[in-house]
């Protein structure tokens, strides 16, 4: 078996993952913060300790603001429908994903909001002048896709950031984290979402955002926290603010563990053999008959995510040629129609390819020898 | 040297500050413990921190950590030492 589907989720987990997630249901198990019993309070220490060490790992600067969610797209929803109020504008990309797109045009109905979509060129790239161009009085936020969940593409956060000035920056770096280096105070992020079971290696059901000193959203849920029990009305103080409910516990140790399995390591061999994966591919794609890359393979700017087509054959034939050998891959629009339609495969799709730290050299050997067999037929 | 036989109730306002500020006190070796907020102090279900001794150190070391009360307990009986206003008496 050959998984190179590690942009949906990544497989297999570090033991670390499994490890720390097992330890807290077999011998912790308490619902953090909600009582003052040993079980509880060391349930709480596991999300604290989490918290810390993810927020270090993004460079944040006060863990109490970054919040755990259910996933990149509970984050991006909260962002986007808790800043956005009435007929403000919004400008963000035609490289985004629908967990961005949905919510806004959600907004567009019910809030009459104002969006501009930058059209970003077939290979992915942005005319940071056109964001410039695009900014208007009632201009809320910039919500741009950090690494381009179809063609691996990264976005030059800091200088768009820097040109859009005093105006929020909405970061979506659910493929980004933990495959590129984000830095909430060299980047100057605002609004930081992501996804925790990609390259961070919790398990599926786990992500966060990170909020800036001075930004404040409207929860999108309101509930049960463990604190100020008294009241009807629902805490302002982070991060109950925007937590509530049982939390994902084993989800949050099964990050610890993922971030520890990082730390161990070190997050720098984790991304030089990810991406050697991607050259010893790239060297290897002329082998393949009518083989159609998309993006740009020179562009060293860009994560372990390529899109491919072989000419002649829908996306999902070769995924399912390629599923006959045990090879997994993801096929068709990938939740971004907006991103095919600018890359020029819409609606077909594209094969996407996503190796992880855990495949081998030798496995994307077999991946290409399987592809020039796909080609041949 | 008498024995400073004070005790000291902080609470927070979350259990994210009390377990910031556990971090804080035993890093700098101070005595105390965390214990189930008592129900005559709040009516939070969760932790607060029980402290003995010096109490200036340990507002201090948790000068960056909002406190929500802290109360001194003399064996008899409890005084407002911060109130939920966060003013220090």
């Amino acid at each position: 078996m050959i998984y190179l589907d590690n942009a949906a989720t990544s497989f297999p987990k570090p033991k670390e993952s499994i490890l720390f997630m097992n330890t807290f249901i077999q011998d912790i198990g308490g619902n953090p913060g909600r009582s003052g019993h040993t079980l509880s309070v060391d349930a709480a220490r596991i999300i604290f300790e989490t918290r810390e060490k993810l927020t270090g790992f993004i460079n944040g600067e006060d863990s109490e603001r970054l919040i755990f969610t259910q996933n990149g797209t509970e984050s991006l929803n909260l962002a986007i429908l808790g800043l956005l109020k009435e007929k403000n504008h919004v400008i963000t990309t035609s490289l985004e994903h629908n967990s961005v797109m949905r919510p806004l045009t959600f907004l567009q109905k019910e809030k009459h909001i104002d969006i501009s979509i930058i059209q970003c060129s077939p290979d992915g790239k942005i005319d940071i002048q056109k964001i410039k161009n695009s900014i208007q009085k009632n201009t809320k936020a910039v919500i741009i896709n950090h690494g381009s969940n179809v063609i691996g593409i990264v976005q030059p956060i800091k200088e768009i950031k820097g040109i859009i000035g005093d105006i929020p920056i909405i970061v979506d770096a659910c493929q980004t984290i933990g495959s590129t280096s984000i830095d909430i105070q060299r980047d100057n992020i605002d609004i930081l979402c992501f996804s925790c079971h990609k390259s961070l290696y919790g398990i599926q059901g786990l992500g966060a955002i990170y909020l800036r000193n001075g930004i404040e959203l409207t929860p999108l849920k309101f509930g049960g926290t463990g604190s100020k029990s008294e009241s009807v009305e629902h805490p302002e103080f982070m991060p109950d603010k925007y937590e509530c409910g049982t939390p994902n516990t084993p989800g949050i140790a099964s990050l610890l563990g993922g971030l520890t399995f990082i730390e161990k390591t070190g997050y720098n061999n984790i991304l030089k053999k990810k991406m050697s994966l991607i050259k010893i591919f790239l060297n290897r794609i002329s082998e393949i008959d009518g083989i159609i890359f998309y993006g740009n393979p020179e562009n060293e700017n860009s994560i372990p995510v390529m899109s491919i087509n072989i000419k002649n054959k829908l996306p999902s034939e070769v995924g399912y040629e390629l599923n006959k050998k045990e090879i997994y891959v993801r096929v068709g629009l990938h939740c971004s129609p907006a991103a095919h339609q600018t890359i020029g495969t819409f609606p077909e799709g594209t094969v996407r390819i996503a190796p992880g730290y855990f495949t081998t050299e030798d496995d994307i050997d077999i991946f290409i020898e399987a592809l020039k067999d796909i080609a041949r037929k | 040297m008498q024995e400073n036989k004070n005790i000291y109730y902080l609470l927070f306002h979350t259990i994210h500050d009390v377990l910031k500020t556990e971090k804080l006190l035993k890093a700098h070796g101070c005595n105390f413990e965390l214990v189930p907020v008592p129900r005559n102090l709040s009516s939070d279900c969760g932790s607060c921190i029980k402290l003995k001794g010096n109490i200036e150190d340990v507002l201090e070391q948790a000068n960056k950590i909002e406190i929500d009360r802290c109360f001194l307990f003399d064996g008899k009986s409890y005084t407002t030492l911060i109130a939920p206003s966060g003013h220090i008496s």
